[in-house]
């Protein structure tokens, strides 16, 4: 990927967050086909949940994986952490080829990168306290840190905004907001490079998603962390991320700069996206681009381009031949062959 | 709350009789723990070809109103006090056999999660046609099937003949929903209560819904009440908007008052804590502090003054004195707050209209 | 579908054939021969032999085995070429080592026994324990339902031989309201079979009756708590039409499942119902056959309940397609 991050005069310093040196994480064509049965009686096929998919995260960047439930976000954010052996591709962590990283080599890897989840219900043990919890990533790990690991522990806890009193307590004690944040905790013991976030903030209210957000981007910046954020709420990545990658139906379809993105994006799926985001600032719903109908199944996906089932510029062209990735005129890489120009009324 | 301040006798909707008129509603819960007050005092109402949008976070009783104007709540559970007029006709202290010719045919509901809505051993259309059978009991079957195909072509299904015996499981996300409002219009009732109807969808599935029933709310000219905790839903679609909070009602207006020069310091929090397509994204959010409170013990005067930034700039009133609804800067924008008018004023124009969030 | 069908049978096949090799080897194994144990006390090892010759045990294992499967589906002719030869045809499960009966002949008797006492014992369970279950969830927090409740978690955590006893000495030995239970055929006379089989019926139907209770009113109380039953409540169907078209029917699904396989591994013998109530049952039949070491009934039933079971697992996947179009090609 080779587009740049459009700085805006007289914002912050400018992070060590762009090309100067290695990217930390490069996906390559990555894929991942589950063979399914459809009901009990069903032939097999296969879900191509995520399909050939390629970007880069620099140190301390920010991506965002957007898209409709289904095009293959979590798959692609469980691959990159090793949680789902990928079908095919490449994943390169620090010049690493990591795709098929096996004991020591995982183990390491776990302490580089660490997964947020989106349910803050769901993934924290209900019978360990909080202390536990968050220690656990040291423990397995074999790490002491100096001052002990209950020093340590409480000074995540109040990192990410919890009272380090609440070492001993147990997460039914906690609100969905502050599971989150001993979620966040547990993220950052072993001090990751990299921090894949699964929809971290969907289950939560509006007023306590935006605790959550403020926390992660405080972090981000002081940690210098970087973080590949999947969400399916536009406004939200808007928020957080500074590149951002736009999903469909398994296949990345555009991915830029967030300026480029939000104001100017090139793919008509984004706009799409975009334009069908009921925004608290428009009121009623004119200019709306109306797409008809569903995204097609992933276990037969449309020929050529993708999305040209739902496309209102479809042609010919988009059924035979599949568009390649490529930058396009608004300064964003996207794929498609009739590219949209100029930004968004 | 005394019901009488509130809307329905602001002078704005003299002219038209609303449809629904709900009066000091009060629902609570005998628990162990303890009573759950989910309903503290509500009213409001709305008018046949309206749409009333009820914002608030999860547990602030927007479920629980709703059901409770269904009739749906076990009696036996739930204590249920104060008026619900549908149509003129109270439906609290109604008999079951009563509400029940009201459902479905005065009143019809469709609910968030649409797949677990419909039930999964019937056919689609079987169901939408037991729906219009059951308050046309001299309808043959034939008719009440046709009645439901032509019901799932009304909201957009493509060949509704052969999808009306599809199972629901068969339907998408979107088709599931549409099916689900298919059989809630299919007795055209006048007034539809849609409880987080495109949380469980995609934004661009989402967009397509909305459409669909404002379509067809100006076809069937039936009043709307859109519970949803989305204020982006509520801005596109509402033509009033009740913002509730902890049980109660705490801010009440045309989507315009409500949305573009909020009164209530909650409302304001819940704006400045929306991300935004628009704006300066670099700019922190500003969450509110705190958590929603326990329904249980719900903290003395204003619930929100735990989380409120503005508490105490009014003596103790905010602690100790439960806030009424009252009119502010215009008529029929209802704010129940202890701030004075001139406070409000600055606070509004000081810290909140700078804001991201707020409509512009 | 009949891709679905054709692959569960073929699959049921494998599974009785394991299960036939299985119980084959295991008896094999044991190091006493059974010749030896027909023959009586003083016997002497020319007879042993003749007994041997005889039943064919003389042939190596694989061979024995593979003569045997032969005999269940062409029939087969037992020490063929000496004074022995004796023609046993299709199905061909062989002769007990015991009596020299014919296995499907005994069969013949006891299968009807303990189906009777499943068929019967079933309706029962089904029928007082589905419902009781079902009214106590529809009132949850009555009386009705808390005495329902009571006398399920009795019933549940009582067991067969203590409940069957205390019947037999209160309704026969004590009182004798009712004949010790005997059985008579259905096709002879169904009154004397009825009356013969009250109370097996009644011991092992209350029994279930007390599982499928709980069973019934937990799986009634989460269909009616589903989306889809306040769907049909919003609808503005009676209450009796939401109870009985929507919630019953999603309710009653996991139940036919283990009511099915409940039934078909039942009908592999009821061996402490039996033996308390001096039935000569399948089960009966396969205890004492194990003790004799009696390899062709002991074969002939273990195969015979592995086949019940398979069929049952096959109808219960069938009728859950039925039941549950989610599970239906679609
Ligand atoms: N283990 C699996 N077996 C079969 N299919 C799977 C499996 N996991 C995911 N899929 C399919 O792969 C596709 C992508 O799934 P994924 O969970 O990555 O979507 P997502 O973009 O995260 O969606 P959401 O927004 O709903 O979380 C979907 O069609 C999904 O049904
Ligand atoms: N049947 C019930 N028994 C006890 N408490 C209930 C019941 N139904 C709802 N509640 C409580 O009432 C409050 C309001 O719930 P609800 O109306 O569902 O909120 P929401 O605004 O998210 O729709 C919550 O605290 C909820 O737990
Ligand atoms: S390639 Fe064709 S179908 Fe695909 S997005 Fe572009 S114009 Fe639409
Ligand atoms: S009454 Fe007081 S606490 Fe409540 S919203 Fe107004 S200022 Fe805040
Ligand atoms: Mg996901
Ligand atoms: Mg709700």
């Amino acid at each position: 990927m080779t587009e740049t991050l459009v700085q805006e005069p007289g914002t912050e310093p400018v992070k060590p967050s762009r090309p100067s040196g290695e990217p930390l994480l490069v996906v390559d064509e990555l894929t991942k086909h589950f063979p399914v049965r459809s009901g009990m009686f069903g032939k097999t096929g296969l879900v191509r949940a995520v399909d050939g998919v390629s970007f880069s995260v620099q140190p301390g960047e920010t991506l965002g994986l957007v898209g409709e439930s289904g095009c293959g976000k979590t798959t692609t954010g469980r691959m990159l952490v090793r949680l789902l052996e990928p079908t095919s591709g490449k994943i390169t962590f620090e010049g690493k080829d990591i795709s098929h990283a096996k004991g020591a080599g995982l183990r390491q890897l776990r302490q580089d990168m660490q997964i947020i989840f989106q349910d803050p219900y769901a993934s924290l043990n209900p019978r360990h306290t909080v202390g536990r919890i968050v220690a656990m990533p040291l423990q397995v790990n074999g790490i002491n840190p100096p001052g002990g690991v209950k020093k340590r522990v409480q000074e995540l806890l109040e990192l990410v905004g919890l009272n380090p009193e609440h070492y001993n307590r147990y997460p039914h004690e906690f609100s969905g907001g502050q599971r989150q944040r001993i979620g966040v905790a547990r993220a950052l013991a072993l001090k990751p490079k990299i921090i894949v976030a699964d929809e971290p903030v969907s289950a939560l209210d509006v007023s306590i998603q935006a605790q959550v957000i403020n926390l992660l981007r405080g972090l981000q910046r002081d940690l210098d962390l970087a973080f590949v954020f999947i969400a399916h709420d536009l406004a939200v990545v808007r928020h957080f991320c500074q590149r951002i990658g736009v999903m469909y139906l398994g296949k990345l379809v555009e991915i830029g700069d967030r300026n480029s993105i939000y104001e100017r994006p090139a793919h008509p799926y984004t706009r799409a996206l975009l334009s069908a985001v009921p925004d608290v600032t428009k009121m009623g719903a004119s200019g709306r681009i109306r797409l008809e109908g569903d995204v097609p199944t992933p276990l037969n996906p449309p020929s050529g381009c993708r999305f040209r089932t739902r496309c209102w510029k479809a042609q010919e062209i988009c059924a035979t031949q599949e568009p390649p990735l490529t930058i396009k005129p608004n300064g964003t890489t996207a794929a498609c062959h009739f590219p949209e120009e100029g930004a968004i009324k | 709350m005394t019901a009488p301040a509130s809307a329905p006798n602001s002078p704005t909707t003299t002219d038209k009789d609303p449809y629904l008129r709900v009066n000091d509603l009060r629902v609570q819960f005998p628990t162990e723990d303890g009573v759950v007050k989910a309903v503290d005092g509500v009213s409001f109402s709305v008018e046949r070809g309206k749409t009333l949008g009820i914002v608030g976070e999860s547990g602030s009783g927007k479920s629980v109103t709703s059901l409770t104007i269904m009739g749906l709540h076990n009696t036996k559970r739930a204590r249920i006090s104060g008026e619900i007029l549908v149509g003129g006709r109270n439906v609290v202290g109604m008999t079951e056999e009563q509400t029940r010719r009201l459902r479905g045919r005065d009143m019809a509901m469709i609910f968030q999660d649409p797949l677990s809505a419909l039930h999964p051993y019937y056919k689609v259309g079987a169901q939408i046609a037991e729906a219009y059978k059951v308050h046309h009991p001299n309808a043959s079957k034939a008719e009440a099937k046709k009645r439901a195909v032509d019901m799932l072509g009304r909201v957009g299904i493509p060949q509704p003949a052969r999808r009306a015996d599809s199972y629901p499981h068969e339907f998408s996300g979107g088709m599931r929903q549409r099916a689900m409002i298919a059989m809630a219009l299919v007795n055209d009732p006048d007034l539809l209560i849609a409880d987080e109807p495109t949380t469980a969808l995609d934004v661009t599935v989402q967009a397509q819904i909305l459409d669909l029933l404002e379509d067809l709310q100006r076809e069937f000219n039936s009043a709307i009440i859109m519970i949803t905790h989305d204020l982006g839903v509520v801005a596109q679609v509402a033509d009033e908007v009740l913002v509730m909070y902890g049980g109660r009602a705490v801010e009440f207006g045309t989507v315009e008052q409500v949305m573009r020069r909020p009164q209530h310091p909650y409302t304001w929090g819940l704006l400045a804590s929306v991300p935004s397509l628009h704006g300066d994204s670099d700019a922190d959010l500003v969450p509110i502090k705190g958590n929603p409170p326990s329904l249980i013990n719900l903290p003395t005067g204003c619930a929100f003054h735990p989380r409120c930034r503005y508490a105490g700039r009014n003596g103790d009133r905010s602690f100790t004195e439960v806030p009424e609804l009252h009119q502010v800067l215009e008529r029929g924008h209802l704010v129940a707050c202890h701030l004075s008018e001139a406070d409000r004023t600055k606070f509004y124009a000081e810290d909140i209209a700078p804001s991201a969030g707020v409509a512009q | 579908m009949v891709r679905f069908i054709t692959r569960r049978v073929l699959v049921g096949v494998a599974t009785i054939i394991a299960i036939s090799i299985i119980v084959f080897g295991l008896f094999f194994a044991v190091p006493s021969s059974p010749a030896k144990v027909m023959c009586g006390k003083n016997c002497d090892p020319a007879s042993i032999a003749a007994v041997e010759t005889r039943l064919g045990l003389r042939e190596p294992i694989v061979e024995q085995y593979t003569s045997f499967m032969k005999g269940v589906f062409v029939g087969r002719t037992y020490a063929p070429g000496t004074a022995f030869e004796r023609q046993c045809d299709a199905p061909c499960l062989g002769y007990s080592f015991r009596n020299d009966e014919p296995v499907t002949a005994i069969l013949k008797r006891t299968v009807p026994v303990t189906i009777s006492i499943v068929v019967g014992a079933a309706i029962l369970w089904l029928l007082i324990g589905v419902s009781l279950g079902m009214i106590s969830a529809l009132r949850r927090g009555t009386l009705f339902d808390k005495i329902a409740i009571g006398i399920s978690l009795t019933g549940a955590s009582m067991q067969v031989f203590f409940f069957g006893l205390i019947l037999l000495y209160g309704l026969v030995y004590a009182t004798g309201w009712l004949d010790f239970p005997s059985y008579t055929p259905f096709t002879e006379n169904p009154l004397k079979w009825a009356q013969g089989l009250i109370l097996p019926w009644v011991t092992l139907g209350f029994l279930n009756s007390a599982i499928y209770a709980r069973l019934s009113r937990a799986q009634m109380l989460e269909t009616l708590s589903e989306d889809y039953v306040r769907t049909a409540r919003a609808k503005g169907l009676p209450l009796g039409r939401v109870y009985t078209k929507h919630a019953l029917r999603a309710a009653i699904t996991p139940i036919v499942t283990i009511a099915g396989l409940d039934i078909g591994a039942s009908l592999g013998g009821t061996f402490i119902t039996e033996t308390i109530f001096g039935l000569r049952g399948l089960g009966k039949e396969t205890v004492e056959a194990v003790n004799f070491l009696n390899l062709p009934i002991v074969v002939a039933t273990v195969l015979l309940a592995a086949v019940f079971i398979v069929v049952a697992n096959l109808i219960v996947d069938l009728l859950y397609a039925v039941i549950d179009p989610r599970v239906r090609l679609s």
